[in-house]
């Protein structure tokens, strides 16, 4: 059985369609990278599987468990909404980092807050919050940010701030850990030390749904690609296969605007 | 000396005393237009068009007139057309004053509070949503000190005017610091025709005006570590 299973998502802005019956499965374990050119539909895709838009039609299951179903209102709900978003951690193309806390507090503070819900909370505050803590700094390491735990955002550079980013949304171990265009608004020197963060996660078999414009990182790290064009799936299958020998013309036509330069 | 003059005591005393009632206007307007505002600013902000609409017509009636002359008619109409009556004297006076201040004020801060809180990016509030916190956890652990540090050095400003605007109470003959100041001009525990205790009302202004804005800087200054 596969991770997530996304069947016949549809999303309308007003009269326009956005996603058209987008339907896929990733296995646990796999990286999906999503491609196509802006305005394709893949940013909505994400933003629906993190519950940031609601889609009008279709279903979305984790692990065998039905997260939202169009057809059942109480899916849709708010508060039933917000652990279910759990499943998913997303990294922003503007990182959407909080400025006034530092890089420690961002990657701890939902999940002190998270613990407040817990029923021992109370009596065992500090040892909880020092786990917590404990975590964001081995996560920090992990990123190589040992040395910016206590450096507020704006002291930091895109890169550094989106490994943070990136650190905060796994320190709620979600399942599916999904990327919206995570280098686009990095300086080219700089999208090499995030890509290297994503790769080494894609070796440690984390989840991870890819919305990116770097083909050639799609082609060597996902397992799985989707071309989406005009919010349809147009091709999809194993990375090298889309990438290295796409079957449909506009994949082909597509991917040609990247091999020019 | 003059300073240790009979003249120069009676005069000071007189000024000390407009210059409380300056002050309590001056505090009370604060009190009641800070939350006051954000009640407007929610109005004005509202998903509810009807709201929406007459909330921002207001702030428009208001912004669009001089406060004087909202100080006028909010005192003399009312009595005027039978409505009710402010109450007779001194009292009365300042309590009409400050229904004015407040409102007038309050329309001011809204459209503050609205520029803060449209200012905040609204991935703020998306990233705290993916992170599993609730909407009332974003506003107070995430939006709300972003907010507050937009919304600062417009209120210094706003602040720095009321010290000043207290004075357009004189129209209505509340004895606050100018209306004390000009009274040894007609003639006041026996002084008349002094003109320097109206001009030395100036003093009060600076010194006053100069505190608040070494507060508001230093408070402002307090919200510079982080952008």
């Amino acid at each position: 059985m596969a991770l997530l299973e996304v069947h016949h998502i549809e999303k309308h802005f007003g009269s326009t369609q956005v996603l058209k019956d987008i339907s896929f499965n990733l296995e646990q374990g796999q990286a999906l990278a999503i491609i196509g050119s802006s305005g394709s539909g893949k940013t909505t895709l994400l933003r629906c599987l993190n519950f940031l838009e609601t889609p009008d039609k279709g279903t979305i299951k984790v692990a065998g468990e039905i997260l939202f179903d169009a057809k059942v209102s109480a899916t849709r709900s708010e508060a039933a909404i917000r652990k279910k978003r759990l499943h998913f951690g997303l990294v922003f193309q503007s990182f959407n980092l909080f400025p006034q806390y530092t890089a420690l507090e961002n990657v701890t503070l939902a999940g002190e807050l998270l613990a407040k819900e817990r029923e021992d909370y109370k009596a065992d505050k500090k040892r909880i919050v020092a786990g917590i803590e404990a975590q964001g700094r081995e996560l920090l390491a992990q990123m190589g940010l040992s040395d910016r735990e206590g450096h507020y955002p704006h002291q930091l550079s895109g890169g550094q701030q989106q490994r943070v980013a990136i650190a905060r949304a796994l320190a709620l171990h979600p399942d599916i850990l999904c990327f919206d265009e995570p280098t686009s608004a990095l300086d080219p020197e700089l999208t090499g030390e995030v890509l290297r963060v994503i790769r080494s996660l894609a070796d440690q078999q984390t989840t991870m749904v890819i919305v990116t414009h770097e083909m050639a990182f799609a082609r060597d790290v996902a397992d799985q690609v989707i071309f989406m064009d005009g919010g349809v799936i147009v091709e999809q299958g194993p990375a090298h296969m889309v990438i290295g020998d796409p079957q449909e013309a506009r994949t082909k036509q597509f991917l040609s605007r990247y091999s020019e330069h | 000396m003059f300073f240790a003059s009979a003249e120069f005591q009676t005069v000071f005393a007189a000024l000390n005393a407009g210059f409380v009632r300056t002050l309590q206007l001056f505090f009370i307007t604060l009190a009641g237009a800070i939350p006051l505002g954000l009640v407007v600013s929610f109005g004005s902000m509202s998903r509810f068009p009807p709201l929406r609409w007459l909330t921002r017509l207001v702030i428009w009636a208001v912004r669009g007139t001089p406060l004087v002359l909202q100080i006028i008619a909010l005192y003399y109409v009312p009595p005027l057309i039978k409505l009710f009556s402010w109450g007779s004297g001194e009292s009365g006076r300042f309590t009409a004053v400050a229904v004015a201040f407040v409102l007038n004020y309050a329309c001011y801060f809204s459209e503050i509070y609205r520029g803060g809180i449209q200012g905040v990016p609204s991935g703020q509030q998306e990233a705290g949503l993916v992170l599993g916190m609730t909407r009332r956890q974003i506003f107070f652990q995430v939006t709300l000190l972003q907010m507050i540090k937009r919304i600062v050095p417009p209120m210094s400003n706003e602040v720095i005017t009321l010290v000043k605007d207290t004075s357009l109470a004189r129209v209505i003959a509340l004895q606050e610091i100018i209306w004390m100041g000009e009274s040894f001009m007609t003639g006041n525990q026996g002084y008349a025709g002094r003109v320097w205790p109206l001009f030395f009302t100036a003093v009060y202004y600076l010194v006053f005006s100069g505190v608040a804005t070494i507060l508001l800087n230093r408070l402002e200054k307090k919200l510079e570590f982080f952008h």
